[in-house]
């Protein structure tokens, strides 16, 4: 499995092919907004713009957008998260993923985070 | 007059020593010392209010008994949106005047509100029933105003890329012009036309009436699928009553569904209050507008009633907010719920049947004497073409106590209701010039057709059929009331909603006849008593606020807000400079600000705060500057929502007008300027008053408002409904059946009550503040240290010391019988309090040493001698259920859960449920009855 990469919007991708990512939100995000009670999820084949939001994360007390990390087409989207919206708190970076996305130029991943520079990121 | 005598005396809490003590502690010598330090000289007013001598309780209620009888009640059957009926007499007395009820407010605290909060479900289950849709919200504004969510609701979940929306030419005439108003601000381009064929190119959306405004029943399967067809998400505004007897807009296909419930036991009132109603389909639930009351469970795992899906509303979302909306029509909703529940099915079917088989009676008669019906199918609505002899006849009806609807020159509607009789049919009748008795209505025939009766049954719930004696009406209201923690308990200490005392004597005029009988739409000669009421009401106002001109017409302050930012667009258009969209609004704004601007179709720019949580000056000025091509309008509350008097409020009115803007000033905390300062005459251009805040109606438990807006000259021919501007509400003066509780707070206080009483307002806080500071940080202070009428205290520090949070605060002191102050607002993690000046020393003592004693078992945590996980603030509120059960784990006694205080236990108020749980019901989302 590769390597997350995070944006400063707290957004992660991680490349499941060569340029086709998984994408979600971090684990210090799904603690900022608590019980996550629904997703609002993309629809498959939609384009997106970096940074453009994609899809809408509503905790009992708040709202906030899941942003695009970079540009491409939503392949794919987290059914399961309809049913089961807690999954985005108890495991944000796996079965908690939210979309796929073909990247329309893989190499702008390069621009995001790694762990490390996020976890520093976070305590600033 | 004697001081016993003196209303404001009753009004006002703290008596002589009561407010001695208080300065003493603030070590302040009078009260003008204190407004000396309090207010910034630079606004407070050099002169008294310039107000008629105040009066004294009876004189007042003979002044208003006068004004009643100027008002002439006829018998209004003119329909278009509003009907007679009759209020059954045990909802009056147990409902519509009890405190219990119209003191609460809006329950943001669910523990504290099941009561209400049930009724309300009961309201949304009968909208859903009755309108065949799945999901209905806890009431509208009004009708159009309904209306206008539905085409904004329509927008944000249509697929088509259209900017078009089309509006039935059979839609009341005051709905298309408030959805015009709507739709202008939105940039929506409206279609009117004719429901036959909607239009013939593309439209996001479309609103179609029925029965029609004229009384048509139509079949709208049609219609509907075709527009459709077109990309439209459909609404449908509907009739509960017609609904009763004819197929549910649900059935026919429409997407939403809207309305008003005035009919359902709520009096016309001349326009308002009453609760209007949006309903749709389950796939947009997230996307509806307006308060949605749902089902969860308690910590104890019974079930409790909450607030669902308020990620939606404007103080999570702000400009992406669903709509603006804060207060709704929550007293009027309940009393609609109650009627149903009265009633149940088959009561409600037997009026709508009476009123139909009365409709199809008189339109028989006026066919067999030669007068045409424009439509053979209609529910309770006769459209009848009269001719040359419409004026006479209109005339005629007059004469004989009726007022009737003159649709054109030619044409009359006649609407009736359930308060018709055979005897009102045979006087309509004679004015018509048709003689003789009517006879027996039974055997009629219906003018339903076989296609639009209604096959489904509705309101099978048990609800609808548990109540129906008046004993158990009676005591099921008494039932649901008892649940709840309103004004008549315990001072409810909520900062910005400003809970002050509702006047007995203010309210008994609102279900007077003379006030409560009169039609929207009767001929002004016959509302004489109104037009005075509300001429003097509107020049007190002004003259408070320092403004030029008042427009009474919003019904909430949330429209007073899109109606004051749409009087500035269309003065900056009045001057060429229509391209002016930007909205500066500061970081502590309330989330209805930024969310009326976005429905005003303005940009929103947020201004920096600084450290004492006032407005960034450097950072306005810089953001006024570099948008002063496109600057509107500043929206800024004051004092502010920090409750604070900032010093420098005529400094950021200068800089905003310097660079093109108006200033807004949000009127929420006026409570604290009556008499002292005018926002009108230390710079701002217009504001919202929250009627029910600063003068006296109650909250309703999250309505009726009245948020008129009072603007300088400039801005008066820009005022809502005056021709520039479209309505923003569908009755020209808005809720005016609840202004005579205003007018008599103001008539009773006078210039020195008024001032007097934001004195003491302020007095209050400062006392609280003093008090409570010792034991937790107060945020935020003004001039000399003092806040203004409410006070914020910190409360996050504790999370780190102790895990216990804000809500653990606010749950405990349920136990303690008192209402949270406001929570999380404007600043997460904080309470804000505000006491209002009707609350004695004594009640603020109380709620001090309630927050004092909480402190204390805070500190237990702390030192851990009671453990974070077990405490009285987690497990806060206790019920009586939890105390009685047989075994006791916790680490505390039942007796410190219950009574933690002495006396408490003379007064206790036993919360009905443990602390509700947000996430499983907005995961489970229930929002009626099964």
């Amino acid at each position: 499995m590769s390597a997350l990469r995070m944006t400063g919007d707290h957004e992660w991708i991680r490349m499941d092919s060569a340029d086709t990512g998984t994408v979600g939100i971090t684990h210090y995000a799904q603690e900022q907004l608590g019980d996550v009670v629904f997703v609002e999820l993309p629809e498959v084949g939609r384009r997106v713009a970096k940074g453009e939001d994609v899809a809408v994360i509503e905790s009992v007390k708040a709202a906030a957008e899941c942003k695009a990390p970079a540009a491409g087409t939503v392949t794919e989207v987290n059914r399961a998260l309809a049913d089961e919206p807690a999954r985005v708190n108890r495991d944000p970076t796996g079965a908690g993923w939210f979309f796929k996305l073909k990247l329309d130029d893989p190499g702008e991943i390069e621009q995001l985070m790694d762990e490390d520079a996020y976890k520093a990121s976070l305590t600033k | 007059m004697t001081s016993a005598e003196k209303f404001s005396g009753r009004h006002i809490g703290p008596d002589e020593a009561g407010r001695c003590a208080m300065l003493e502690a603030l070590g302040l010598a009078s009260l003008d010392d204190l407004v000396a330090r309090a207010v910034p000289a630079s606004i407070r007013s050099d002169r008294e209010l310039n107000l008629p001598r105040a009066l004294s309780e009876p004189d007042a209620l003979r002044v208003l008994g006068s004004l009643a009888s100027e008002n002439r009640v006829l018998r209004s059957f003119i329909g278009q949106g509003y009907y007679n009926c009759h209020t059954p007499a045990v909802i009056v007395r147990n409902l519509f005047e009890n405190p219990a009820w119209y003191t609460a407010y809006t329950p943001y605290q669910p523990e504290i509100s099941q009561g209400r909060l049930e009724a309300l479900l009961v309201f949304q289950t009968v909208v859903c029933d009755l309108t065949g849709m799945e999901i209905a919200n806890a009431s509208m504004l009004d009708e159009p105003t309904a209306a206008a969510e539905a085409m904004a609701l329509a927008a944000r979940v249509t697929k088509s890329r259209s900017r078009r929306f089309f509006v039935d030419a059979e839609c009341h005439p005051q709905t298309v012009e408030v959805v015009r108003t709507r739709a202008k601000a939105a940039g929506i381009e409206l279609v009117v036309g004719s429901h036959e064929d909607p239009v013939s190119s593309e439209i996001f959306g479309a609103l179609l009436q029925y029965p029609g405004t004229r009384g048509e029943l139509r079949d709208l399967r049609e219609p509907i699928r075709k527009a459709k067809e077109r990309g439209a998400v459909v609404t449908v505004a509907c009739d509960l009553l017609a609904l009763c007897l004819v197929a549910p807009p649900g059935e026919l296909g429409a997407d939403i569904a809207i309305g008003s419930a005035q009919r359902f036991g709520v009096p016309p009132g001349y326009g308002g209050p009453h609760a209007g109603f949006l309903a749709t389909r389950d796939a947009h639930k997230r996307m509806m507008p307006g308060r949605l009351v749902g089902e969860t469970l308690d910590a104890a795992g019974a079930r409790a009633y909450r607030l669902a899906l308020q990620t939606r509303e404007q103080h999570i979302r702000r400009e992406k907010a669903t709509s603006n909306i804060c207060t709704a029509q929550v007293l009027l909703a309940v009393i609609a719920a109650m009627y149903a529940v009265y009633h149940g099915p088959e009561g409600l079917a037997a009026i709508a049947r009476r009123v139909h088989r009365l409709a199809v009676a008189l339109g028989d008669g006026l066919e067999g004497s030669g007068f045409g019906l424009a439509f053979d199918a209609f529910f309770d609505t006769l459209c009848v073409r009269a001719g040359t002899r419409t004026k006479e006849i209109l005339e005629s009806a007059r004469q004989r106590g009726y007022n009737l609807r003159e649709i054109d020159a030619q044409t009359i509607g006649i609407s009736l209701d359930e308060t018709a009789r055979p005897e009102d049919v045979e006087e309509i009748r004679k004015a018509f010039g048709i003689p003789g008795v009517l006879a027996d209505i039974e055997p009629v025939a219906q003018r339903i057709p076989e296609s639009l009766r209604r096959r489904t049954p509705y309101l099978t719930h048990p609800v609808f059929r548990r109540h129906r004696s008046e004993t158990g009406m009676m005591r099921y209201l008494r039932a649901l009331a008892d649940k709840d923690l309103a004004l008549d308990r315990a001072m409810i200490p909520l900062g910005s909603c400003t809970m002050k005392l509702n006047a007995a004597a203010g309210m008994m005029p609102v279900s007077w006849e003379g006030f409560a009988q009169i039609h929207p739409f009767a001929p002004p000669e016959q509302a004489r008593g109104y037009a005075r009421l509300i001429r003097e009401l509107e020049a007190w106002l002004a003259e408070i606020t320092g403004y030029d001109a008042v427009s009474v017409q919003p019904n909430a302050g949330s429209q007073g807000e899109f109606a004051g930012l749409l009087a500035i667009r269309a003065w900056h258009a009045s001057r060429g400079d229509g391209g002016r969209d930007l909205c500066l609004i500061p970081h502590s704004a309330h989330g209805t600000n930024p969310a009326s601007a976005h429905m005003a179709g303005l940009r929103v720019v947020e201004v920096q705060c600084d450290a004492e949580g006032n407005v960034d000056l450097a950072d306005l000025e810089k953001k006024a500057a570099e948008n002063a091509e496109t600057l509107a309008v500043l929206m800024v509350t004051y004092p502010s929502t920090h409750g604070v008097f900032e010093a420098r409020i005529r400094e950021i009115c200068e800089i905003v007008h310097r660079h093109g803007g108006q200033v807004y000033l949000d009127g929420a905390n006026l409570n604290a300027m009556m008499g002292l300062a005018a926002p009108g005459r230390f710079g701002a251009d217009v504001s919202q008053l929250n009627l029910h805040k600063t003068f006296a109606i109650p909250h309703g438990g999250g309505g009726p408002g009245a948020g008129p807006i009072a603007v300088r000259a400039h801005l008066a021919p820009f005022l809502p409904g005056r021709g520039k501007v479209g309505p923003v509400a569908g009755a020209q003066f808005g809720s005016a059946g609840i202004l005579p509780i205003s007018w008599a707070y103001i008539a009773m206080m006078g210039a020195e009550g008024l001032t007097e009483a934001s004195k003491v307002a302020i007095l209050n806080a400062n006392y609280v503040a003093k008090r409570l500071a010792a034991h937790f940080p107060v945020l935020y202070t003004g001039p000399g240290g003092l806040v203004a009428h409410e006070c914020i205290v910190d409360l996050r520090p504790l999370k780190e010391t102790s895990g216990i949070v804000v809500d653990d605060v606010a749950k405990r002191l349920m136990d303690f019988g008192f209402h949270a102050p406001t929570m999380s607002f404007p600043v997460p993690g904080t309470l804000m309090i505000e006491p209002t000046e009707s609350e004695s020393k004594e009640e603020l003592d109380r709620f001090c040493e309630a927050m004092i004693a909480i402190r204390e078992e805070i500190r237990a945590v702390e030192e851990g001698r009671l453990p974070r996980e077990d405490n009285p603030l987690v497990n806060a509120p206790h019920t009586a259920a939890m105390l009685l059960a047989r075994d006791w784990t916790h680490p505390y006694s039942r007796e410190q859960a219950a009574f933690p205080l002495p006396w408490v236990k003379e007064r206790k108020y036993w919360p009905p449920v443990a602390r509700v749980d947000h996430v499983y019901g907005d995961r489970h989302l229930v929002c009626r009855l099964a």
